[in-house]
């Protein structure tokens, strides 16, 4: 019974991604003072992809790097609590679930490494090359961050950590801890992964980055995954420091607003160089998160 | 201290096929880590040719039918600047002609593009790189041809160096003549092609599969320098 529970979730928060992609990229658009896609593009786009005709293979690892990805955003998925005291859209959430999310996080771009390589173009070694090294100074803070809260709720379940939230938004990490909220909102950024953060994928520069060769099927997976994992990282952030959701209006509205800072942040600013952007999260948002942790022990 | 070459590179037989054969693709005796020697052919060894195979359609026609639909909405275009034709493309994604209203994109690599655009005159140093992109890209996929000439040549009709007919070398779906054509041309040809996929003649790539000799004998002809295997994916 809870796997059906589960699926009719996934497809909740994997239509609900869709849609945010196409009305985000209408925004950005009208931010150019242009018209834009139409909001239902993503849906197209998938199937499209899906629908070529002839793939090819440079090997085991390409195929499976977009389902280590895939299965790395599905993974998140499968542990984060949605919706706050109800036992349907809990998922597999479970004591120490917040640990297991951040290993997910990390498994993809390790498929995604393996994959990228075997493909063989030197784009996407370049890309995978900046992906991985900039994800793991991204680590840093939000791990700051994530022992600091552990410290303060006593626990590494993301549930108790939404029911320690509960009351009123003065209980929220976001005023309660506001160090650690302001290290993890930081490392947000380089995980959504637009501008200034977006040397991995890098368009114009380096043209595509680690899916250079990924195509057909392979690509309509990475686009599932993008999208699910945007949405996902959204209400992971949301549950930890904004006092999770207690129904789907709620999680919707928050998860939204989330990403739009990322999304307003990245239409705002030009691009790091690689060298710069590792600079910066080994600097301010690990510094705070160094005091956040110093400030709650 | 200098480094040791571990492969002794063969000197190619002086035949017609070798003539332009680069020395990076020589044949080569390398020898092994454990002593083992073999040769390496990179021509052979580091590409694929086998020949194109035509895929057909989906046989339910419903479902065939809501797959062109898709395809013709989200047109990935390979804006590759094969000539003059290029700069009416950039005007295409600005505010002013803003081509994602018909859910045309662009797309850095040929594996993920559809559409190949051959923007203008073709040269035939050109012409060779462009059949290897329109040969990466995967099945189905379109191409159009931007500006005079690519339909007789245009201007360039008895020039010694580029090719007057494109759709002797690969198969185009939708002309668009002008010389240059304005970015509401392209506009027009993009919506030509939609017609087209979503009528279900959008069939190029199974049309160079199956036509794949003639095309290549066309292609050899005028590719004088022909040092790249038959078919490379």
């Amino acid at each position: 019974m809870k796997i059906l529970y589960v699926l009719f979730s996934f497809f909740i928060i994997l239509n609900y991604g869709l849609l945010q992609t196409g009305f985000i990229r209408r925004i950005t658009a009208r931010v150019g003072k242009r018209i834009g896609v139409p909001f239902y593009q993503p849906y197209i786009d998938l199937v499209k992809n899906y629908a070529i005709r002839s793939q090819f293979s440079h090997g085991v690892m390409f195929y499976l790097g977009p389902v280590f990805r895939l299965s790395g955003g599905i993974g998140i998925f499968l542990f984060m609590p949605l919706i706050y005291g109800n036992e349907m859209f809990s998922n597999f959430s479970m004591s120490g679930d917040l640990i297991l999310i951040l290993y997910f996080m990390f498994i993809g771009m390790l498929g995604m490494a393996l994959g990228a390589g075997e493909g063989g173009h030197p784009y996407s070694i370049i890309g995978i090359t900046r992906g991985l090294s900039q994800f793991t100074t991204i680590e840093v803070p939000m791990t700051l961050a994530v022992i600091s809260i552990a410290a303060q709720y006593q626990t590494l379940s993301i549930s108790e950590i939404v029911a320690a939230q509960q009351g009123g938004f003065m209980n929220w990490t976001i005023m309660t801890n506001p160090l650690a909220t302001a290290a993890a909102m930081l490392a947000f950024l380089g995980m959504i992964g637009y501008a200034p953060f977006n040397v991995v994928n890098a368009p114009q520069e380096n043209p595509l980055g680690p899916p250079t060769e990924f195509h057909g099927t392979f690509l309509g997976m990475l686009q599932t995954n993008r999208v699910i994992l945007h949405v996902i990282e959204s209400i992971l952030f949301m549950n930890l420091f904004f006092g999770g959701a207690t129904n789907w209006l709620a999680l919707i509205v928050k998860a939204f607003i989330i990403y739009f800072y990322a999304v307003f942040i990245g239409t705002v600013f030009p691009r790091f160089r690689i060298d710069q952007s590792i600079k910066w999260f080994l600097f301010i948002p690990t510094i705070l998160g160094i005091l956040a942790v110093i400030f709650i022990s | 201290m200098a480094e040791e070459k571990n492969y002794k590179i063969i000197q190619p037989e002086d035949t017609e096929e070798n003539k332009f054969l680069k020395p990076e693709n020589y044949k080569r005796e390398v020898t092994a880590p454990d002593g083992e020697t073999f040769v390496v052919d990179p021509i052979n060894d580091y590409f694929c040719d086998a020949k194109p195979q035509p895929h057909a359609p989906n046989t339910i026609k419903i479902v065939e039918k809501f797959l062109n639909w898709a395809r013709s909405e989200s047109i990935w275009v390979l804006g590759y600047g094969t000539g003059c034709g290029s700069i009416e493309i950039y005007p295409l994604m600005t505010p002013r002609f803003d081509a994602y209203r018909f859910g045309v994109q662009q797309r850095p690599t040929p594996r993920q593009s559809n559409l190949f655009i051959i923007s203008g005159y073709l040269s035939v140093k050109t012409l060779k790189r462009a059949i290897r992109s329109y040969e990466q890209m995967p099945s189905p996929k379109y191409v159009m041809g931007l500006g005079s000439c690519t339909i007789n040549g245009g201007m360039y009709w008895d020039s010694y160096n580029t090719i007057n007919r494109l759709d002797q070398y690969m198969p185009v779906d939708v002309y668009v003549a002008g010389c240059m054509p304005r970015p509401e041309a392209l506009l027009a040809g993009f919506m030509e092609l939609k017609k087209r996929i979503k009528e279900g003649k959008g069939e190029g790539a199974n049309e160079y599969a199956e036509k794949f000799d003639w095309y290549k004998a066309n292609q050899k002809k005028v590719i004088k320098d022909w040092n790249m295997p038959d078919y490379n994916w």
